[in-house]
């Protein structure tokens, strides 16, 4: 019954959770920085046991490496200290726990409904670099591009928002033309 | 192959990896000091054994015997994960890097390599290297010491940026072969132009490539003329200041481990890897193989010492400049004009 299969499933997962719920609980924000590390690379290992060896690397690489490499740059450079807990909001006492059960139940529900249907099967779906590859430059062409400009769109406002723009006689930085 | 047999393989190759790369990892350091030495007029390690040859192990009982100090003032769980996770993830790198063609006993195929071959090792590497600049600038920050922060900031700004050119700079070696798997990539090498020039990536097209891919890889280990994040004359000793004995040992040893993997990725991917003339009775003919390996692996090395030797550090806003306004449009082109030259 416990494939080897299932009990890696269970142990990235049990990962994933624990850093997860970890990344809440932690009041240094390094910490939770670091559990955000955790829940990425975990996440990397569920890929990898579904057989998407190249979404697996890509999640290390972008997420759990360059994007997290920023936010503790950040951290460290702000040298943001221990965070005072707050009481609890009234928002999330009201709405956000009643929800959240909303949310379980149904996704249980839909879960148990579909039970019926069958598992797919590790490698079973295309993970392959050049399948993904072929899946991105033919039938997903335009959206995949649309993608891009859009990013682009988005770095080059960050920037425009970054460069504050000197003012003559390098005086104090004046607004941004309309 | 039967699962036990598998395990057992794996368990076998990864003790004789490791054992033969800290081995490596120590006579590296012996001979960047030896040949250093010599570049600056003196002679280097002499006294233990003959040559100095027993220098490394000198050095190790010295950093085990060592007071290991943690200072009151550091934020302790980081300060003490550090230095694993730097040391951890440069081991773990060498783990896909294949050393020579599979080794057929009896009915079975053994990779030489702790695993198999899998179709994303390259990727694979890239993503445990951008994992190991945590350690790093984990160190820096958590000694909560200036210096050492400015370390760690320097090192994780420095790797981030350079790690762009550096995955650009082996996009076209990729687009040549058609293939992630670096067993491919040191395939589709074989064979020479007119009987005698190999055709080795760096000779068909790739030397920007190559060149793009040494000065990343120089900054992404740390090293001179890249080695700020340790720069001795501004920040003490950058983000290992406040380790000692066998935690800044570990610093030490993961900077190693890590120019041998970047030396054996560019025998793999620049340099035709195991790929060299083979002659001889079968004995000789089975070794050859690893011999090239290692002797362009050794080459690439003792560059590494030549250019410490010779070069001067940059300073900070040259390196970012460099980086971003002339490698990554360098990098960038020379993908382009790969592809343009392949697709034709």
């Amino acid at each position: 019954m416990f494939s080897v299969h299932l009990i890696l499933f269970l142990f990235f997962g049990a990962i994933c959770v624990a850093g997860a719920v970890n990344l809440l609980v932690q009041r240094h924000p390094i910490n939770s920085a670091l559990s955000l590390i955790a829940v990425m690379a975990a996440l990397a290992g569920e890929y990898l046991l579904l057989g998407a060896e190249f979404v697996a690397a890509v999640q290390v690489i972008v997420y759990a490496g360059a994007i997290m490499v920023l936010f503790v740059f950040t951290i460290m450079l702000l040298n943001a200290g221990v965070e005072e807990q707050s009481k609890g909001s009234h928002v999330a006492l009201l709405f956000g726990i009643p929800g959240m059960l909303l949310a379980s139940v149904l996704l249980g529900w839909v879960l148990l409904k579909h039970s019926g249907t069958e598992a797919v099967a590790a490698g079973a779906l295309p993970g392959a670099p050049k399948v993904i590859g072929q899946l991105l430059f033919h039938e997903f062409l335009l959206p995949f591009e649309i993608t891009s400009i859009l990013i682009l769109i988005a770095i080059m406002g960050a920037v425009v928002l970054a460069s504050k723009p000197m003012g003559p006689s390098g005086g104090p930085p004046k607004k941004v033309s309309e | 192959m039967p699962i036990w047999l598998y395990i057992v393989a794996s368990v076998i190759k990864s003790v004789v990896v490791l054992f033969l790369l800290l081995t490596a990892v120590a006579y590296t350091v012996w001979l960047e000091r030896k040949v250093f030495g010599h570049m600056q007029n003196r002679w280097g390690p002499t006294r233990v054994g003959p040559f100095g040859l027993l220098q490394p192990a000198a050095d190790g009982l010295k950093f085990l015997f060592k007071e290991d100090l943690t200072p009151p003032h550091v934020y302790k769980p980081l300060f003490l994960a550090a230095p694993l996770i730097a040391v951890i993830f440069a081991l773990t790198s060498i783990s896909v890097i294949p050393f020579g063609n599979p080794v057929v006993i009896g009915k079975y195929v053994i990779p030489l390599q702790i695993t198999t071959d899998v179709n994303t090792g390259l990727l694979l590497i890239l993503g445990v290297t951008s994992i190991g600049v945590y350690g790093v600038a984990l160190a820096g920050w958590s000694s909560n010491n200036k210096y050492s922060l400015l370390g760690g900031l320097r090192a994780s700004a420095q790797m981030v940026s350079y790690e762009i050119s550096l995955g650009l700079s082996l996009v076209g070696v990729l687009i040549m072969a058609g293939s992630f798997s670096l067993t491919d990539i040191v395939h589709a090498q074989q064979g020479h132009f007119w009987g005698f020039i190999p055709r080795w990536n760096i000779f068909t097209g790739q030397i920007i490539g190559f060149f793009c891919y040494l000065i990343a890889a120089y900054a992404e280990t740390n090293r001179i003329p890249f080695d700020l994040p340790e720069a001795e004359t501004e920040l003490v000793a950058g983000y290992h200041t406040e380790y000692s004995a066998m935690k800044f040992a570990m610093f030490f040893m993961a900077e190693y481990a890590n120019m041998i993997t970047v030396g054996c990725l560019a025998t793999l991917l620049f340099l035709g890897g195991w790929n060299g003339p083979i002659f001889g009775p079968p004995i000789l003919r089975a070794i050859l193989p690893v011999f090239w390996f290692a002797a362009k692996v050794f080459a690439f090395l003792f560059l590494y010492i030549w250019v410490r030797g010779t070069l001067p550090r940059f300073r900070y806003d040259q390196l970012m400049a460099f980086g971003w306004k002339f490698l990554l449009p360098v990098a960038l082109v020379n993908l382009v004009a790969t592809a343009i030259g392949v697709a034709w």
